[in-house]
């Protein structure tokens, strides 16, 4: 059992590269129950590529990672099992195409949870009450908005009932007028107490939001700690540059 | 004018002729000995050829797309056993491929039905298995064209909700897959039906063979020739229509 504050995820000297190119040198970190913690880093520092070696969408070339207890960079360990409590959102929302909103979000729940098919329509359907799209059940991805797209693709990573939500900068292949609806679709979900990683370049919602702040930089993390104490304080001359950019 | 007058005669016995020489060659080809029968019979072979050509092709088609796929998404490196398999087997399939696209269509079938089935009664089964072999090397590199055109987000989305890679092809990367080379599978299918005629070269009485046969017997090239072309195109035309009905089906979630 995960009680509060127990470590989720624990990152110990995590390495990938590809091929020459060295894009994380060494990581560590931990992400608690209910943390919500923000990656920040400039483009082709390495903080996508870090998200998506938490549930091994790349395949780590060194170091650990532990998933509610177990090494799940283990190769003799089923990895699908352990996805199946990791929800993802990408920055190109993913849907799929071929399959209504409401399929998109019972196929894994019928499929992979083993559901029945009213059971999780029933929840895919309270689901899609709460970002107020119920009225788009049967509609198909491509007619919905990007903003609607991406509420979609949250709640299709949430029908698994994951433990943790890991978020690739989910706003930034969307208009500007659709950015604050996504983003509060996260904001309640934090609220409701969901671990979440979060790779962005929204520093309200990370200073909002955030509980822990990562600044990460040429692969490896520069500086690290808590909203407060990181926006108004950094130390780091790499952040402080980076920070005077973005702010 | 009274000179004129045999050969005005002869003109109109000659167009008279040409009427009823048609008619006789329409006979000849067509009723005497019930040959229409005959195109019946190479109609029907031709379907059955094709048909059963075309199962083999796409079942073959899909299984080596499957490896070929598998292997180009997978690790240069070969760090397991099943990698080492995945391995050979695209090997293998590569040279297949590379045989099949390599060589005339003719001279498979002659291999196959004069090495391969040499002392097997079963002349129709070797041009099935020949015609089946052909096609699924082009149906292969069909789907895997089809699975490379989809996005490695979908891939992804999939694998990120906990599905095995080979849920992941049937639930996601397949159905999107066929709908993009449906028009490219279709046209395989109309090349298949026709290329059966090669056939003929071996003696398998499947349509074309038929025609020729009657065109040697009656002397009469036009009709026999005529009446296979129209068959095949009034096949193919029937091919295409369901075709499109099924494309327009499938389109159904673009809007």
């Amino acid at each position: 059992m995960i009680t509060n504050n127990e470590v989720l995820i624990k990152v110990e000297g995590l390495k990938k590269s590809f091929g020459d190119l060295h894009v994380l040198k060494g990581i560590d970190a931990e992400i608690r129950k209910g943390d919500v913690m923000v990656v920040i880093g400039a483009s082709g520092s390495g903080k996508s590529t870090f998200l998506r070696c938490l549930n091994l969408l790349e395949e780590p070339t060194g170091g650990k990672i532990t998933f509610e207890g177990v090494d799940i960079t283990d190769p003799s360990v089923d990895i699908n099992k352990h996805r199946q409590k990791m929800g993802m959102v990408f920055q190109q929302f993913n849907l799929f195409p071929h399959m209504t909103v409401l399929k998109n979000m019972t196929l894994g729940p019928i499929k992979l949870l083993k559901y029945d098919k009213a059971e999780a329509e029933a929840k895919a359907m309270s689901l899609l009450e709460r970002v107020g799209l119920a009225d788009k059940a049967y509609a198909y991805p491509s007619q919905l908005s990007g903003g609607q797209k991406q509420r979609v693709a949250i709640v299709r990573a949430l029908a698994m009932n994951p433990d943790v939500m890991l978020f690739d900068e989910p706003t930034s292949a969307l208009d500007p007028e659709m950015v604050g609806e996504v983003l509060e679709v996260m904001k309640h979900l934090a609220k409701a107490g969901m671990t979440m990683v979060v790779v962005t370049h929204e520093m309200g919602f990370a200073r909002e939001v955030g509980t822990d702040i990562v600044f990460v930089d040429e692969g490896i993390i520069l500086e690290q700690g808590s909203p407060k104490e990181f926006f108004e304080n950094p130390k780091n001359p790499r952040l402080k540059d980076f920070l005077s950019k973005v702010l | 004018m009274q000179i004129l007058q045999p050969i005005f005669a002869a003109a109109e016995a000659q167009e008279q002729g040409f009427w009823e020489g048609l008619w006789e060659s329409f006979e000849k080809t067509f009723i005497t000995d019930d040959r229409w029968t005959f195109f019946l019979n190479g109609l029907w072979a031709t379907l059955r050829i094709a048909f059963f050509a075309a199962i083999i092709g796409v079942l073959l088609g899909f299984l080596v797309a499957a490896v070929r796929s598998t292997h180009d998404m997978r690790h240069k490196k070969c760090r397991s056993f099943g990698d080492a398999i995945i391995k050979i087997l695209n090997v293998i399939c590569n040279i297949y491929i590379t045989v099949i696209r390599g060589t005339p269509t003719v001279i498979q079938v002659m291999i196959m039905y004069f090495i391969i089935f040499a002392n097997s009664r079963n002349k129709e089964l070797a041009a099935v298995l020949s015609f089946g072999l052909n096609s699924g090397a082009y149906v292969a590199e069909i789907v895997r064209s089809g699975i490379m055109s989809i996005d490695k987000g979908q891939f992804e989305a999939s694998r990120s909700l906990g599905f095995n890679y080979s849920s992941t092809m049937y639930h996601i990367i397949l159905p999107q897959a066929f709908k993009n080379i449906l028009p490219a599978l279709g046209n395989e299918f109309i090349v298949l039906i026709k290329e059966t005629s090669v056939a003929a070269y071996v003696g398998i009485a499947e349509l074309t063979y038929v025609g020729n046969l009657i065109r040697s017997r009656t002397y009469e090239a036009f009709f026999p020739l005529i009446a296979v072309a129209l068959i095949y195109l009034a096949i193919v035309m029937l091919l295409s229509f369901l075709l499109k009905r099924l494309e327009r089906r499938l389109r159904s979630s673009d809007h």
